[in-house]
């Protein structure tokens, strides 16, 4: 496991120095774009020189990086604000929507591939397969649109967006609804289809019939046998996913106008807001390097034979 | 590391509608103009109520410095709060706000200013200190505040106070349309020891702060004691919601009740189905090619004329801003004050546009036309134009470069760009964009004699002779300019039905556009 951390460090770093260079690299930086259409070159240098943007990269990236080893992520440099703010603020409903889409996600991913996969081949088996298919060929950006007009502007049952909200959306649940449905729709068909061939697999195996053979109860060969075995590339799935909600879901949040990491980070790279951007690539790299590598554990103590240590 | 705090400058320029290009592209037919029956009138205003306002925003890194203003977020909330000391009215013409009167010398190189009667939101009054010092804030050299280019022609050390609301401003040069400078964008009157603006921003203006989030919410209440009379609405909220579609789903949910920067096919949808209300302010976006003077092929002004001549402008008016717009005569401000509106519309003349190249020495011309994603319309205008210039014979080069970069790449590089303008007077045009020493001067127009025809304009004190002079200017510019100037974008808003007193005639920029004080609920 200890191999395992330090190749997480090693990603982590990476993804820094690789965000630093690509940020680098994109046409124009903050003053450029800052400046905006009024391209005036002496207000773009002197924007750039109140930026310290005049000095070599290496030089800024080494500041960064030593602030960064005492906990501090810089100022923003389109608002002098601390980026450790930016992350503090957008991270809040961030996580709020991804605890949400999760605690769904798993009871409802789990039962309909338990459910297709006790009913392989039957009616309701098909019906759950082809609706999960069906649903995850929609964009969310298509079935955002579509929930809203429905439910929002038609039937007017909820809020179509969560503007003027801000971070404070617990006190009004009702706006999360439509996000988290939107959130939810895809991961739940790919786990659902993941746990259901995974089970059908297991409940085929030569083991699993010999358990039969020995009068074990079905529900138990389902449960206590079975399903294990889907657990572990289930579990993986579930680690991308916690990933993909954390690391900011983009177009859930800018059209239910939620001003999470997604936001925060779009408008840092218009921007060319380096502070900020690279802020989030930190927070982002280790989010993603713990969550596999808590997957990786959950996957290794299911299978110990299958050895799934990085 | 970053000690040295840099003004926050947003982004996205100020006429930028970069979301809407995609739905743009939806071509059709030229909008219904319902711009004078929304929401005026009917009966007396009545007070209270909170009005909430949806704009694109700046996300989390926008603030409440007036000075910083630098998108139509910004403008509204600083509107709300601030005052500046003249404003422009319909037509572009600077209109007295806190500046009761001006006064030129005989030479139009001083002028004196009497300020209104008028008190902060603390309490004290406004005066000639507070606006000097609001002055030399935005002209700090260590800064980049955006009002600074416009204040330029102030020599700010010889400017005094001469009483407690009487300001004598010196000028390096003669300035006839010196209120212009008044009414510069983001030239807001702060108090003298304003510091902390997002904290507790402290202005002259219709409203006074309650709260904010950046790129969320902010609040604010009716000030009583405004000078020009109290707002009716008794609170404005101003939310921010990037995308269009949210802008317009919280409008028709009944989340906001004001929803800025809409676009044509979402205009159309809605326009008179009785849902809620679509103003179209004409004459906003002025939609231009630009064509780089100083190098070939441009530099032949037969070449020039050329292209002015292959332009089909109602085909790019209906393609490029879905119909919402009226076509332009390659003149800027259409509408406004010396406005030549005399000179007769051009049109598309294939035939005299492959002559005049040949003439050129310029058949099988091919040139590279730069665009960009960066506002409205930008791609679907270059695409147009490459057909209608194949028709004359000239192989036309789209190349998209990148939005965040865009402006700064097009100013020197290049030889024909996509360009758009926000509204601004005639006058202010002319000195940003076209003076040899000008710092955007996006089609390298250097004329010794244009310069002097401008000095010419600013030292003329009679305003029919000055008209004469700007006249001749925009007929040069006509004939052989660089800007092929297209179209006139409208700019969209869509309101609830209950909103009223939202003004309809008021291009972007201008003073009665984005401005609640007027505004009521029924």
């Amino acid at each position: 496991m200890a191999r395992r951390l330090i190749l997480g460090l090693f990603q982590t770093l990476t993804v820094v120095l690789l965000v630093f260079a690509l940020t680098e690299a994109l046409p124009g930086d903050a003053a450029v774009a800052l400046a905006g259409d009024q391209p005036d070159p002496a207000r773009i240098a002197a924007i750039r020189e109140a930026m310290n943007l005049d000095r070599p990269a290496y030089e800024r990236l080494a500041d960064w990086a030593t602030g960064l080893l005492h906990g501090d992520f810089g100022t923003s440099l389109a608002s002098g604000r601390p980026v450790s703010q930016y992350i503090a603020d957008g991270f809040g409903p961030t996580l709020l929507l991804a605890a949400l889409t999760l605690a769904l996600l798993v009871p409802l991913g789990f039962g309909l591939g338990v459910l297709a996969a006790r009913h392989e081949g039957r009616l309701t088996d098909r019906l759950v397969s082809s609706l999960t298919l069906a649903v995850y060929a929609v964009p969310e950006f298509a079935l955002g649109v579509l929930l809203v007009t429905v439910f929002a502007l038609k039937l007017a049952w909820l809020p179509p967006t969560a503007v003027g909200y801000g971070t404070d959306l617990l006190s009004h649940p009702a706006v999360l609804v439509l996000p988290v449905l939107v959130l939810l729709s895809r991961p739940v068909c790919s786990l659902s289809r993941l746990v259901r061939a995974g089970m059908v697999d297991a409940l085929a195996s030569p083991y699993a019939a010999h358990a039969r053979r020995y009068g074990v109860p079905g529900a138990r060969v389902r449960y206590a046998h079975a399903l294990p075995n889907a657990l572990a590339p289930a579990a993986q799935q579930l680690a991308r996913t916690v990933d993909w909600l954390l690391c900011g879901v983009i177009v859930v949040e800018a059209l239910f106008v939620i001003p999470g990491l997604g936001t925060v980070l779009l408008n840092a790279v218009a921007e060319r807001d380096v502070p900020v951007v690279q802020g989030l690539a930190v927070v982002f790299g280790v989010l993603t390097v713990v969550l596999n590598l808590g997957a990786d554990v959950v996957a290794y103590r299911l299978t110990p034979r299958a050895g799934v240590a990085a | 590391m970053y000690e040295e705090r840099f003004p926050v400058l947003h982004r996205r320029g100020f006429l930028a509608a970069g979301t809407g290009a995609a739905v743009l592209a939806l071509a059709g037919c030229a909008g219904g103009g319902t711009d004078d029956e929304a929401a005026s009138g009917d009966g007396p205003p009545k007070r209270g109520g909170r009005l909430r306002a949806a704009f694109a925003g700046g996300g989390a890194s926008e603030t409440l410095d007036p000075h910083l203003a630098n998108l139509f977020a910004d403008v509204a909330r600083a509107k709300a709060l601030y005052d500046k000391l003249a404003d422009y009215g319909p037509d572009l013409a600077a209109r007295p706000r806190l500046a009761e009167k001006w006064e030129p010398n005989k030479t139009l190189d001083r002028w004196q200013v009497t300020l209104r009667k008028a008190t902060f939101h603390d309490g004290r009054p406004v005066t000639a200190k507070d606006v000097l010092h609001s002055y030399r804030r935005i002209a700090d050299p260590g800064k980049a505040f955006r009002a600074k280019a416009s204040l330029e022609p102030i020599d700010l050390d010889a400017s005094r106070a001469t009483g407690e609301r009487t300001i004598e401003f010196v000028l390096k040069r003669p300035t006839a349309e010196f209120p212009n400078v008044l009414a510069a964008f983001g030239a807001y009157i702060v108090p003298e020891n304003a510091s902390d603006f997002d904290k507790r921003p402290i202005g002259s203006g219709p409203f006074r702060f309650v709260s904010f989030a950046p790129g969320r919410s902010a609040v604010f209440r009716r000030n009583d004691d405004y000078w020009d009379g109290a707002p009716h609405l008794d609170e404005i909220e101003f939310v921010v919601a990037n995308e269009e579609s949210a802008r317009v789903n919280a409008l028709l949910g009944g989340q906001v009740e004001y929803a800025h920067e809409l676009n044509p096919a979402t205009a159309r949808a809605h326009e008179g189905r009785g849902r809620i209300e679509i103003v179209r302010l004409r004459n906003s976006a002025m939609q231009a090619f630009c064509m780089k003077t100083d190098r070939p092929p441009f530099d032949d002004r037969r070449v020039r004329e050329a292209f002015f001549l292959i332009a089909d402008r109602q085909e790019l008016v209906d393609g490029a801003l879905s119909g919402a717009g009226e076509v332009a005569n390659d003149l800027f401000g259409k509408g406004y004050e010396y406005y030549a509106s005399s000179l007769p519309q051009r049109g598309q003349d294939l035939d005299r546009a492959r002559a005049l190249l040949k003439r050129a020495g310029a058949e099988k011309l091919k040139v590279t036309l730069d665009t960009s994603a960066v506002a409205a319309g930008f791609t679907e205008a270059a695409g147009i134009f490459r057909d209608q210039a194949a028709k004359a014979g000239v192989t036309v080069d789209v190349r998209t470069g990148s939005k965040d970069s865009y402006w700064s790449d097009i100013l020197d590089g290049g030889t024909l760009c996509c360009y758009r303008s926000g509204a601004m007077p005639i006058e202010a045009h002319i000195s940003q964009r076209l003076l040899t020493d000008s710092t955007t001067n996006a089609t390298k127009w250097h004329h010794k004699d244009f310069d002097a025809q401008y000095r010419q304009a600013q030292s003329t004190r009679d305003k029919s002779r000055r008209a004469a002079v700007y006249e001749r200017m925009q007929r040069r510019l006509y004939t052989e300019g660089g800007f092929l100037i297209w179209g006139f974008a409208d700019w969209i808003l869509g309101t609830a039905r209950h909103v009223r007193g939202v003004e309809t005639k008021a291009p972007a920029n201008t003073l009665d556009w984005a401005r609640f004080d007027n505004v009521w609920l029924a």
